[in-house]
């Protein structure tokens, strides 16, 4: 029942958000509908479904479930204090906001599709489903460079699904000689059963498609232009949800095919392949972090970097490996949905996104100023933080394992410290730049995120921890 | 069923048609004429399914020959020489580089899709063999159709016909499940492309030769 709740509350709630004209009343349906799929995503943890043909819960997608639909209700919270200012200020008007709210639902839809479909074939459509209702919201503001974006960010994804489709059709043909033709050669847990016995220099090219087909998705560099446009131009909420979910939902997706070439013995390992990508994208978006004018291109190129790093630390697998890129996973997701909630704040209040037009936060809203500094300082990968914790082992384990790949991971986290650090410092110090006014914000869920990051800094929980173990040592 | 050798050979030569039309859109430079081999190009397909439909007696795949005859090959292609002509864009494409040149990248891509394709399935059955290295082939020159383009209704014809290629490798991988569903999730997702260009008049892609235009649409303002 819950695996299907998680499916149906949000498909529901978007038939009902089409039809609401209200806008607080469609901004509460859609806090509400969250947290009844959130609840139901956490019961999962104890009440887990039969695997079918279609569906499946196992250890690995239930993490990125939960954590999918809670960072998704948070947002949701965020968006209904955001989301009145823009109708106030007429960027938005009625009409698209129901639009929005609805585009919401059908995104969350789409994402939890794809985390628990048991079969590629669904996942992929899923994938594409929650890519299309992503587009249509950076294109929301129908300014030039918003329909631009959009644009940008439809092509680019269309040409990376339509790859990952072509690697899905060469899975099946490596799996239809041993699994038998038909609806088994797609399901997950059976290509995975029978996985050693497919040919493998077909899985390898397949791989290869999927790895750039999902990895457009995931933001990798080179593969990464949409990313920052598609970042700037829609609403912050969906920055927010870009960043912390979406890129989250690629990557699980490349994460299962790589378990399943782990699982071959004549398969080509995933792992250099995906080290090469984490520490291009890592070391490429530290430099590009420098000239950033624009704050929210800013941290979308600080999700290019972190998803780089995540990339990189699956890349080195081994349990230590998985685990860290686990914990990196989950804290930027985090972290980085709590900086846009401050930064969409931010950017209403100054009625811009130009970093050099806002200064001296601290000063003109200490709440909103402090809130960035710890956002950025636990991105920043500073030490009372969760983001260092995870860090530090993925830069210890490849110390101990490969050393001049650790000295290029250093490197890049350094590039990218020092840059972020430099913007943050015009932003939250100084003489106050631009409007003072005051700001209607909620804070909760900002300072939710970021205590549960300050919180996984300190101490985590040894039940958690037992089964990040777990779920790293599944991936192999 | 005749004989096994000829099914082959029609579902071989048909396959190699679509790599043939895909050739025939580098060449191009009027946009009602690339829309018109585009139209062609789905009618291939749509005959390549038939017949893949026929010789592994899988009716379903007759629907992935329908929405081929019926979606890309009439409304898509009529949709656009409308849009072309109601919004005015230029009926001359622009290329980045010569047709010569072009074609060449064309070649060198068909080679690089056998040389990958045909080693690594060596062991599947000769039909969806030989289907797969072609649709890859027509994925490719699909791609560079869309990198060669400078307009927006012509990357649409470059997705569509790599989309064809895609339809193409899944209809020849024997009994492969979801193959329609997947087909009309692609003929959605080109429907809201082909919507979204009319509502929001993209006429050109975003790059040009005029550098202040540059700058407003690099976003950092």
């Amino acid at each position: 029942m819950n695996e299907l709740a998680i499916l149906l509350v949000p498909l529901l709630a978007a038939a009902i958000l089409a039809i609401v004209p209200a806008y607080r009343l469609s901004a509460r349906i859609n806090v509400i509908a969250c947290l009844v799929a959130f609840l139901a995503a956490a019961s999962l943890l104890w009440q887990r479904p039969e695997t079918g043909q279609y569906l499946l819960i196992d250890d690995l997608n239930v993490v990125f479930i939960v954590l999918t639909n809670f960072v998704a209700f948070t947002t949701s919270a965020f968006s209904a204090s955001y989301i009145g200012h823009e109708l106030e200020t007429g960027r938005l008007t009625p009409a698209y906001l129901r639009f929005y709210h609805a585009m919401y639902q059908v995104m969350l839809f789409g994402m939890n599709l794809a985390l628990i479909a048991n079969n590629i074939g669904l996942m992929w459509v899923a994938v594409e489903l929650a890519t299309l209702s992503t587009v249509v919201m950076v294109g929301i503001y129908r300014t030039h460079e918003a329909i631009e974006a959009a644009w940008k960010y439809f092509i680019l994804g269309s040409v990376g699904i339509a790859l990952a489709l072509f690697g899905t059709i060469l899975v099946y043909l490596a799996a239809r000689p041993v699994v038998g033709e038909g609806m088994d050669a797609m399901v997950w847990t059976e290509l995975l059963r029978h996985a050693s016995g497919f040919d493998p220099s077909l899985l390898n090219v397949a791989f290869i498609f999927l790895l750039l087909g999902y990895g457009t998705k995931v933001g990798l560099a080179p593969l990464h232009a949409w990313l920052p446009d598609a970042h700037a131009e829609g609403p912050t909420p969906i920055s927010a949800v870009l960043s912390g979910l979406l890129l989250n939902v690629a990557l699980y997706a490349l994460l299962r095919f790589k378990m399943l070439l782990a699982a071959n013995p004549g398969a080509i390992a995933p792992g250099p392949l995906m080290i090469v990508l984490g520490l291009l994208s890592l070391i490429f978006a530290g430099f590009m972090l420098y000239r950033r004018r624009d704050i929210k291109r800013l941290f979308a190129y600080s999700s290019i970097e972190h998803m780089g790093i995540i990339v990189f630390a699956f890349g080195m697998a081994g349990p230590i490996g998985n685990f860290a890129g686990l914990l990196q996973m989950t804290m930027h997701s985090l972290t980085k949905s709590a900086i846009f909630f401050s930064v969409g704040h931010v950017a209403q209040v100054k009625g811009t996104q130009r970093i050099a037009e806002m200064g001296g936060l601290t000063e003109s809203h200490p709440v909103l100023g402090w809130g960035l500094i710890g956002g950025v300082a636990a991105i920043a990968g500073l030490p009372p933080f969760g983001v260092f914790q995870s860090e530090f082992l993925i830069v210890s384990s490849t110390f101990a394992r490969a050393p001049l790949l650790a000295v290029l991971l250093v490197f890049g986290l350094l590039i990218a410290f020092g840059a972020l650090m430099l913007r943050l410092s015009s932003v939250a110090f100084g003489p106050p730049l631009g409007p003072v006014g005051p700001v209607k914000a909620s804070y909760v869920p900002m300072f939710a995120h970021l205590a549960l990051v300050l919180v996984a800094g300190f101490y985590l929980p040894a039940p958690v921890v037992a089964w990040f173990q777990h779920v790293a040592a599944l991936l192999g | 069923m005749i004989s096994p050798g000829l099914d082959f050979d029609i579902a071989h030569m048909l396959a190699g048609g679509l790599v043939l039309v895909s050739f025939m859109m580098l060449y191009q430079d009027r946009l009602y004429a690339l829309i018109n081999v585009l139209a062609l190009h789905a009618v291939v397909l749509a005959l390549s399914v038939a017949w893949q439909a026929y010789i592994h007696d899988a009716p379903h795949l007759y629907i992935t020959a329908a929405i081929a005859l019926v979606f890309k090959a009439i409304i898509i292609p009529v949709a656009l020489r409308r849009m072309v002509f109601r919004l005015g864009i230029h009926r001359e494409i622009e290329t980045v580089f010569g047709i010569g040149l072009t074609m060449l990248a064309g070649i060198a891509l068909v080679g690089l899709s056998m040389e990958v394709m045909l080693p690594v399935t060596a062991h599947a059955d000769p039909v969806a063999r030989e289907d797969i290295a072609l649709a890859l082939s027509v994925v490719l020159l699909g791609l560079l159709v869309m990198v060669t383009r400078r307009n927006a209704v012509s990357q649409v014809v470059g997705f569509m016909s790599l989309e064809n290629g895609i339809n193409l490798a899944a209809t020849g991988a024997q009994g492969m499940p979801l193959v329609v569903e997947i087909s009309i999730a692609f003929s959605i997702l080109i429907a809201f492309i082909v919507i979204g260009i009319f509502l929001f008049r993209i006429r050109e892609r975003f790059d040009t030769v005029d550098l202040s235009a540059l700058d407003a649409s690099r976003g950092e303002r």
